[in-house]
């Protein structure tokens, strides 16, 4: 057998990582080694993403490659090293470690070097920021805006200054300007062309653009040249200057985003033709002159011509793996179609949008109040859509790129498809080989056979969807569609999805919370017998429960709502695996004074239970027989203690760190802000439970990041996190808003509990919550930060009835001898403890004794096999 | 043994759909209301969960069938039969039972269950 090859790939960007994962699916492991070197100090990242990280916070989060190896061992994974040579001839590369610096500065420690011998080298090192040269560009406070370091060193920067300029007004250039207007930074744009985004949108489409962008409080620069970067004394950026314009800009910092170059100097080197524009020139097969010598992604200029996208560069990697598996894959050209949300604008545009083709017609749909710009470009007959524009409302933009490049016809008024949709818009049937997923090449056909009953995947959601064919898995911007289609699947097969809650109601939990709110029902009964079938059951009295506890906030042990709870709400304590109770008093933020840990300490022991410190930042008492939690309580509230809701799907904990007040680190008083919102919270019923967490600097030692909501301090205010938990399924809280004050941060917590209590799904945690709202985390920031629906008030209001009928629930219950009278062992026997309940010890403690050990089941059962007697025994 | 029936409690104690528990003969049994009034009895153990603790589950219907799930791990059981809804061959122990005088009387162990 000949020896195994190995395959060298430069460059572990998004590309380079998507070409190892092909090459990994699709067995060329088997026969080849791979080595990928890679020059930045981490695995390959979501670059599209890449704005993202001012909201993660940790890189990690972006990574393509969590855990920092490839699962297949003959793939070897080499960071933190450059090549900087190739040696065509004899196939080496000359490798240096740590990589040296862009600028040329020597290092004083020039680091490793070494070499690496290649069968087949597959260059994939991306594009690198174009930075014109206007004097002052090598001022401190001047960046690019292209890797995760360049992010750091921009929010660096954007703590001391007070405004920035982003010269270069196209795609990236607005995410850059958007990254800087939400750190806080006043923002300018700079773009020597007449419009913004002048390659993907017309002159009308950029003005509605523009619009939108200074609405928001951005300062648009179009048709203007930089002169000049002024810097001051210590050599730091202190304004910007403009060709014929007097005064300059006071900026204190400067992001260029004018355009990208393939980085191609390794094969200018070893003289690799390059193309006349930059870009190492490959052949359908992205191949170089070089047979041994691939190139793809940014770097390669595919018949002479380069793509900035990473769409086009996923395809190169999975042709490459095709040609050296033997395969037929070319790659003939890409879609540029792009849709983006800049600064919250829909921008999308897509084929020929420049009508450019010959006798093509525009078809304009223009509404200047509403800030909306939509343009068809459609064939000569009228027949086939060949492009289009969308600013402002890009809705249509799924439905409308698949006809493209599928090449249907078009209805006969064509306009109907970009007017709104109260003026007759209309939904489109596709055919099976329309891409959907330009991404990652899905089309409608892959969609419905992920769906097909009995196929390889059977797939019910979109969730599933994305994970078996990639579809929706990238930026994202198709997955309205691929939800239309799995539902039109599915309604095709006559196969109604059910999203009724159980067998007694057809109806969704946020359907029959809207019902209970519109109608006013108070009881069960009256609720199933308008709506429901049976007498119910445990899914859907608890969920009911929950729902009239939401919005009424009355004893959960009343009359007509006790027989609805859950053992754990019916007893106000957590069951035990032995039948005994926990018993959960409430420590908001953790903080409690000594006398009060005295009285636990003293009543676990008279009662002679076993305590715990739980993953709350509290304390759990164990062992409680049910007939004992009232004269437990009484002893608990009498000493200034209330409930804390374990038991509850209900506010639990918020967690706090020390903060301002005793750490050296700490900005804000997290304890004190921890302790307010979980008094402000306490008692409030949810879908789920709900968890918070406040901590007093940016080191986060509350863990508030994996709570439901997490209240992290900065030297500005608060930033609010939503949708973390811990568990099976762990979630990482993402930003909902950043340096909030006091009063806004609780005016946007209380929105965003209520609209969750509204609108979620019964035992649906927030992160699962935001994940299927339609436009998930976007939608959520609409709803509670720009009050798009115009809901705030009603929201707060709901909260505000909520906090101020709060009572705890132990008490009120202690003093009610009706409820009172739930709590015996035996309704004929209240003075006899329930004989099957036994413990032994273990360190100092008590513990549940082995229940196939001392369980006394009293003499009239076979004893022996206890209650496993059989159906046909019974008979 | 299963001729005397042992009073427990006034019916009208009974809360419509939830359960209390009675020391029957000396062991631990649950006795439900439902909702149309009639009222059943089981063994209080539940076999999933090795505990005594079935008159504190949530009391329903499940396709018609009167049924009380468990409150630690949520298996139903059949408040007539006893048989479990999830598991058909696990089944609990059934108690005759009367209503007489607005008393509740519990019996013995029924011997053939419908
Ligand atoms: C006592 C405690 C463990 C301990 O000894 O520390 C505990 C105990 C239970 N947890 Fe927990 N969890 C406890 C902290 C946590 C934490 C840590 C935290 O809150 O910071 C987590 C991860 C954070 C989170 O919730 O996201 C946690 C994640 C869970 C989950 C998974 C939730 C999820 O969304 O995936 C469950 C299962 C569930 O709720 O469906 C669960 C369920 C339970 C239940 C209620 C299971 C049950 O039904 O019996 C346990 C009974 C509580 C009781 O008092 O009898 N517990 N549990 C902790 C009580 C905290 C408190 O003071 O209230
Ligand atoms: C802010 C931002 C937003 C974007 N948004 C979108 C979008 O919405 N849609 C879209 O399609 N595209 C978008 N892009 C473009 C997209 O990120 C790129 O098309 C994609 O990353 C290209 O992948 P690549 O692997 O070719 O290059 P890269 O991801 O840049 O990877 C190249 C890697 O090679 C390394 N390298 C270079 N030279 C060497 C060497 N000599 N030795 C070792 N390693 C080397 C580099 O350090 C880098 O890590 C965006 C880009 C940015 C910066
Ligand atoms: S999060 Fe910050 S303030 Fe809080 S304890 Fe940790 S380091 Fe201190
Ligand atoms: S089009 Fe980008 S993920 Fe599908």
């Amino acid at each position: 057998m000949s020896k195994r090859k190995r395959i060298v790939v430069v460059g572990h960007g998004m590309v380079g990582h998507r070409f190892v994962q092909a090459a990994v699916e699709r067995g060329l492991t088997e026969t080849h080694d791979i080595v990928v070197i890679g020059e930045e100090p981490r695995p390959a990242y979501d670059r599209v993403a890449l704005t993202s990280f001012f909201s993660v916070e940790s890189a990690e989060e972006l990574s393509l490659l969590p855990g920092g190896q490839y699962d297949d061992p003959r793939v070897r994974l080499v960071l933190d090293t450059a090549v900087t040579g190739i040696d065509r001839k004899d196939q080496v590369l000359t490798l240096v470690s740590p990589p040296p610096t862009p600028s040329g500065v020597e290092l004083e420690d020039p680091g490793t070097v070494s070499e690496l011998e290649y069968d087949v080298l597959v260059m994939a090192t991306g594009a690198a920021p174009f930075v014109p040269p206007v004097p002052g560009k090598d001022l401190r406070n001047v960046f690019v805006y292209r890797t995760i370091e360049d992010l750091e060193a921009i929010r660096e920067a954007s703590q001391t200054a007070k405004a920035g300029v982003v010269i270069g007004g196209g795609l990236l250039g607005l995410e850059a300007a958007n990254a800087l207007h939400q750190l806080g930074v006043e923002t300018h744009v700079v773009e020597l062309a007449p419009r913004l985004m002048a390659v993907q949108v017309d002159d009308a489409g950029g003005a509605t653009l523009k619009r939108h962008i200074e609405n928001l409080g951005l300062s648009v620069h179009t048709g203007v040249m930089t002169e000049l970067i002024d810097g001051d004394d210590d050599g730091i950026v202190s304004g910007l200057k403009f060709k014929d314009v007097e005064e300059p800009l006071e900026v204190q910092m400067v992001v260029f985003s004018a355009g990208i170059r393939p980085r191609d100097a390794l094969a200018r080197e070893c003289d690799l033709p390059v193309a006349e524009r930059g870009g190492i020139l490959v052949d359908e097969q992205c191949r170089t002159a070089d047979p041994h010598v691939f190139a793809i992604g940014e770097c390669a200029a595919p018949d002479g011509r380069m793509y900035g996208l990473v769409a086009p560069g996923y395809s190169m990697a999975e042709v490459v793996v095709d040609a050296l598996l033997e395969g037929p894959g070319t790659f003939t050209g890409a879609d540029m179609s792009t849709k983006l949300k800049l600064l919250g604008v829909d921008v999308a545009s897509f084929g020929d949008a420049f009508a450019t083709t010959d006798g093509a017609l525009e078809l304009v749909y223009s509404d200047a109040v509403a800030g909306v710009y939509k343009k068809l470009v459609v064939s000569e007959d009228g027949k086939r859509l060949l492009g289009g524009i969308l600013v402002g409302d890009a809705s249509a933009y799924a439905s409308l790129r698949p006809l493209v490049s599928s090449g249907i016809a078009l209805p006969d008024n064509p306009e109907e498809l970009i007017l709104p949709a109260s003026r007759g818009g209309v939904q489109l049937g596709m055919p099976d080989e329309a891409q959907v997923c330009s991404c990652n090449d899905v089309t409608k056909g892959q969609i419905k056979e992920a769906v097909a009953e009995g196929g390889e995947h059977s797939c019910e959601d979109v969730a599933c969807v994305k994970k078996c064919t990639k579809a929706g898995s990238t930026c994202g911007s198709c997955v309205p569609i691929v939800k239309n289609i799995i539902e039109e699947h599915f309604a095709s097969i006559g196969k109604v999805v059910d999203k009724g809650l159980c067998e007694h109601f057809r109806l969704t939990r946020q359907e029959l919370f809207d019902l209970v709110s519109v109608h006013g029902y108070r009881r069960f009964d009256d609720i199933v017998e308008a709506h429901g079938t049976g007498r119910g059951c445990d899914i859907c009295k608890p969920a009911i429960a929950s729902i009239l506890a939401s919005q009424f906030n009355g004893h959960v042990l009343a009359q007509e709502t006790a027989a609805l709870q859950d053992t754990n709400d019916a007893y106000l304590a957590n069951i035990q695996r032995n039948g005994t109770y926990s018993v959960v008093p409430r420590i908001p933020g953790g903080e409690i004074t000594p006398d009060k840990l005295i009285v636990i300490g003293e009543v676990a022991r008279d009662f002679g239970l076993y305590t715990k410190i739980t993953g709350g930042q509290r304390i759990d008492l164990f062992g409680a027989r049910m007939e004992q939690l009232p004269a437990i309580w009484k002893r608990l509230v009498d000493a200034g203690f209330e409930s804390g809701h374990a038991y509850g799907k209900a506010l639990r904990t918020v967690k706090s760190c020390v903060g301002s007040t005793w750490c050296r680190y700490g900005v804000q008083d997290s304890v004190g802000l921890a302790i307010a919102l979980e008094l402000r919270y306490r008692g409030l019923r949810s879908p789920h439970k709900l968890k918070g967490g406040v901590s007093g600097c940016a080191r986060e030692c509350a863990e508030a990041r994996g709570k439901d909501f997490g209240v992290i301090a900065t030297e500005k205010g608060w930033n609010l996190y939503v949708g973390g938990n811990g568990g099976a399924v762990p979630a990482h809280a993402r930003l909902l808003a950043g340096d909030l004050d006091t009063e806004t941060l609780v005016r946007y917590l209380d929105r965003f509990l209520m609209y969750y209590i509204r609108t979620a799904d019964r035992l649906q945690r927030t992160a699962a919550w935001i994940e299927q709202l339609d436009g998930g985390l976007d939608r959520v920031k609409e709803v509670v930060v720009d009050d798009a629906l115009g809901l705030g008030a009603e929201l707060e209001a709901a909260m505000a009835r909520h906090v101020d009928s709060y009572f705890d629930e132990w008490k009120a219950t202690i003093e009610d001898p009706e409820k009172m009278a739930r709590f015996v062992s035996f309704v004929n026997a209240p003075d006899v403890p329930d004989p099957a309940i036994a413990f032994t010890t273990e360190r100092d403690q008590i513990k549940p004794a082995d229940p196939d050990g001392a369980v006394s089941l009293g003499s009239t059962i076979p004893v022996g096999a206890p209650g496993l007697v059989t159906a046909g025994d019974a008979r | 043994m299963s001729e005397t029936y042992q009073v427990v409690c006034p019916v009208d104690d009974l809360e419509v759909e939830r359960g209390v528990t009675a020391l029957v003969h000396g062991q631990a049994v649950a006795i439900f209301r439902t909702h149309d009034g009639e009222v059943f009895a089981l063994g209080n153990h539940d076999p999933f969960a090795k505990a005594s603790v079935l008159s504190r589950g949530i009391v329903g219907t499940r396709g018609g069938v009167p049924f009380v799930a468990s409150p630690m791990h949520k298996h139903a059981f059949d408040l007539r039969t006893g048989r479990c809804l999830d598991d058909d061959t696990v089944t609990v122990p059934v108690f005759e039972v009367r209503v007489e005088d607005g008393m509740v009387h519990i019996g013995g162990r029924k011997q053939k269950v419908a």
